[in-house]
């Protein structure tokens, strides 16, 4: 367990490397450096920037050295808790991230209960009565969740929720609750804003676990241990959840690790739709208007929080599945 | 679904006996009927693809203020019993206290349509010029398509969103098979190496294919597309956009072929191929992937609906593709707002064809793997 667990760790520090060296690299890729955008933007609000405070800049950024070397002096800078400052809000990027990191980290996890919730047991019943009327309805409805853009699905149900209930769902919190400190009813309040982006979100997800659901679960209904247990007598579904459903959970879990990045990915998307303030919204305009700093952070941190999910669901696996420890 | 075997014939045995292998594969994939369904599907948006201006009612460039916002408007095909196609005149008006435009139709006004008529000029297929559409004004009405027929409706600069959804779905298509053609080359050659070599090669590919698909794609899109310079042209934003989502979308292929390599290896044609001498190149595009072509189309179409929903995300949030240039993701975005679909739903109306077209290739790719192995007892996952 603990080789494969290094292993994993070692994986998980080489993807880190790897999303950090393509946000510096979205970092540098529109055209001049970022000092000079940064005094433009603060020129443009009237201060002044000497001649001396702009070469100062640039040495602490490391501009005009090799791109390794401004690598390392970016990396070093974040390793020690300064993420530089944002142009546009002129704040530092963390003040603006914190919050909004965690509010994706609800978002993300929360869908992907709802996909677990409602993905295994169709894909248990498909697997069980494969080819029955509902079996086609589920990888209809499953179908449909992933054909459906997520942004326009958002849209829609935002917009039935106001015109049906009468219930505005822009934002993550009612007015009243917005600036209330935490409470009883601002957590529920915060979760009946939570229903339509994790609805939203989880069905494009749904879809695929379905099937991978259904298909373990077909491949262990056929083996010989089934038949015997059958054979003498089991209870048909406690025989079900007891052997095949087990086995069957294996590749579930492992492909958990490729859906959380699906997820945080579409958050992002239906964030920007809902105005949720996750840091969707914030990627977006910081992109639009080529506040470097602040967009490079918030990949960096979007990725590293991804390759720690992950990491936490390969451990599970190696947990539950013995086997994998090995490979 | 049965086992072919079991309900033919002795003659239908003699008929699967002889069978190509392509055949056999035919009759597979017909079984399944919702993937038959779905591949016409597919062939009629590719046609719509080729003959789009053909088919519009309207130039998807030229619109009039005066025409902004029109909702979709039906065609009659009875007037007083008799057979005359025709659509009603539209009058605006200006509610002077909301200041809100709303349309009345007025059927005293009939407009006659007719089949092949003349519209704007065009060039088929981009080689003969010529300015007949499918559907367009009867001559001597003294209107054009552009004022009068509103399939669709109009969106807020009175194009037709008709013919536009139509000129999009050009760009939304294509990018899904140039994007798919890019994953391919990149899945099967890297794939294919990790599979062939196998050791520290394959360990290295296999690492690193774990790591791509462990970062979010959508906010790395976002910081690349955003990249772009704005100064690009529409085509060169086309093909970035392109190159950006197979960047990561290749991973998936790749794991196939090198999963379908690994299972080959060790078969006899391939151990003959190499003692009589072949270069590998040669024996992975010549004598092994041919064998799983199949099993590649397969995998392929079922890329492909991936590819079309980006495209579409990434025009949506403004990050892809941007007017002029037409695809259903930018139409889309004027759909962006809760205003939008409260005052004028119509301009939702480009998400239909996105929705049949990725249900129709998820089947469609569905029932191909499972007639890409005909010899297979039938079961699919």
């Amino acid at each position: 367990m603990l080789g494969y667990l290094i292993r994993r760790v070692l994986y998980g520090l080489l993807t880190i490397f790897a999303v950090s060296v393509l946000s510096f690299t979205i970092i540098q890729l529109p055209p001049g450096d970022y000092v000079t955008s940064y005094i433009a933007s603060l020129e443009a609000q009237g201060d002044e920037v000497s001649a001396e405070e702009a070469a100062a800049l640039r040495a602490y950024f490391g501009l005009g050295e090799p791109a390794y070397i401004q690598y390392g002096k970016w990396m070093w800078q974040i390793m020690q808790g300064n993420w530089g400052m944002s142009f546009q809000y002129r704040v530092p990027v963390t003040e603006i991230i914190g919050q909004r990191l965690l509010l994706t980290i609800v978002l993300a996890l929360g869908s992907l209960i709802f996909i677990w919730v409602v993905a295994i047991p169709i894909g248990i019943y498909s697997a069980v009565r494969q080819y029955s009327v509902l079996d086609y309805i589920a990888t209809m409805f499953g179908f449909t969740g992933l054909a459906i853009p997520d942004f326009l699905f958002a849209l829609v149900l935002m917009y039935l929720a106001w015109d049906w209930f009468n219930f505005s769902i822009g934002g993550l919190f009612s007015p009243e609750y917005l600036s209330a400190p935490w409470s009883l009813g601002r957590v529920f309040d915060l979760l009946q804003h939570l229903i339509i982006p994790i609805v939203v979100l989880g069905t494009s997800g749904t879809a695929s676990l379905i099937r991978i659901t259904r298909a373990n679960l077909l491949d262990e209904l056929r083996k010989p241990y089934v038949v015997t247990a059958r054979a003498k007598g089991m209870n048909e579904w406690q025989l079900i959840f007891k052997y095949p459903v087990r086995l069957a959970f294996n590749p579930i879990i492992s492909i958990t690790a490729y859906i959380l990045p699906f997820l945080v990915s579409g958050s992002v998307i239906v964030s920007v739709v809902l105005n949720l303030p996750t840091v969707g919204p914030v990627l977006l305009r910081s992109l639009l208007s080529q506040d470097m700093f602040l967009a490079g952070a918030i990949i960096l941190m979007i990725g590293v929080m991804t390759v720690i999910g992950t990491l936490l669901s390969d451990i599970l696996l190696g947990i539950v599945d013995p086997r994998v420890r090995l490979r | 679904m049965t086992e072919s075997t079991n309900s033919t014939t002795s003659t239908g045995e003699d008929r699967l006996s002889v069978a190509t292998q392509r055949q056999l594969m035919w009759w597979r994939f017909k079984k399944h009927k919702i993937a038959v369904i779905s591949l016409w599907v597919v062939i009629i948006f590719y046609i719509v693809v080729l003959g789009a201006e053909f088919l519009s009612t309207s130039d998807p460039t030229k619109g009039r203020s005066a025409r902004a916002v029109v909702p979709p408007q039906p065609i009659f095909t009875f007037d007083h019993g008799a057979f005359r196609l025709h659509v009603c005149g539209i009058k605006g008006e200006r509610d002077s206290y909301t200041l809100q435009k709303t349309y009345k139709t007025d059927c005293t006004q009939k407009i006659d349509l007719t089949f092949f008529a003349h519209g704007f000029a065009y060039k088929l297929f981009g080689l003969f010029p010529t300015d007949r559409h499918f559907l367009g004004v009867a001559e001597g009405q003294g209107v054009t398509a552009e004022e009068s027929i509103f399939l669709l409706g109009t969106d807020e600069q009175g194009r037709d969103l008709f013919s536009r959804i139509l000129h999009g779905s050009r760009t939304s298509l294509t990018i899904g098979l140039i994007g798919v053609a890019m994953s391919l080359t990149l899945g099967i050659t890297l794939g294919g190496i990790s599979g062939f070599f196998g050791g520290y090669i394959d360990n290295v590919i296999q690492r690193t294919i774990e790591i791509i698909r462990s970062i979010p794609t959508i906010p790395l899109w976002m910081g690349l597309a955003a990249a772009l310079p704005p100064s690009w042209s529409i085509i060169q934003i086309y093909f970035a956009i392109t190159v950006i989502i197979s960047l990561f979308a290749w991973t998936d292929l790749a794991r196939v072929v090198r999963g379908r390599f690994l299972a080959m290896r060790e078969e006899d044609f391939v151990t003959a191929a190499l003692v009589a001498g072949a270069k590998w190149q040669d024996i992975i595009f010549r004598h092994m992937v041919p064998s799983f072509y199949s099993h590649l189309i397969a995998s392929a179409t079922l890329a492909i609906p991936f590819m079309i929903l980006s495209e579409t995300a990434l025009s949506f949030l403004g990050l892809g593709l941007r007017p002029p240039a037409i695809s259903w993701g930018v139409l889309l975005q004027a759909a962006q707002n809760v205003q939008a679909i409260a005052l004028t739903p119509w301009l939702m109306l480009p998400a239909v064809p996105v929705i049949i077209i990725i249900l129709a290739l998820n089947f469609m790719g569905d029932g191909l793997r499972d007639a890409a192995d005909p010899y297979s007892a039938v079961e699919s996952g």
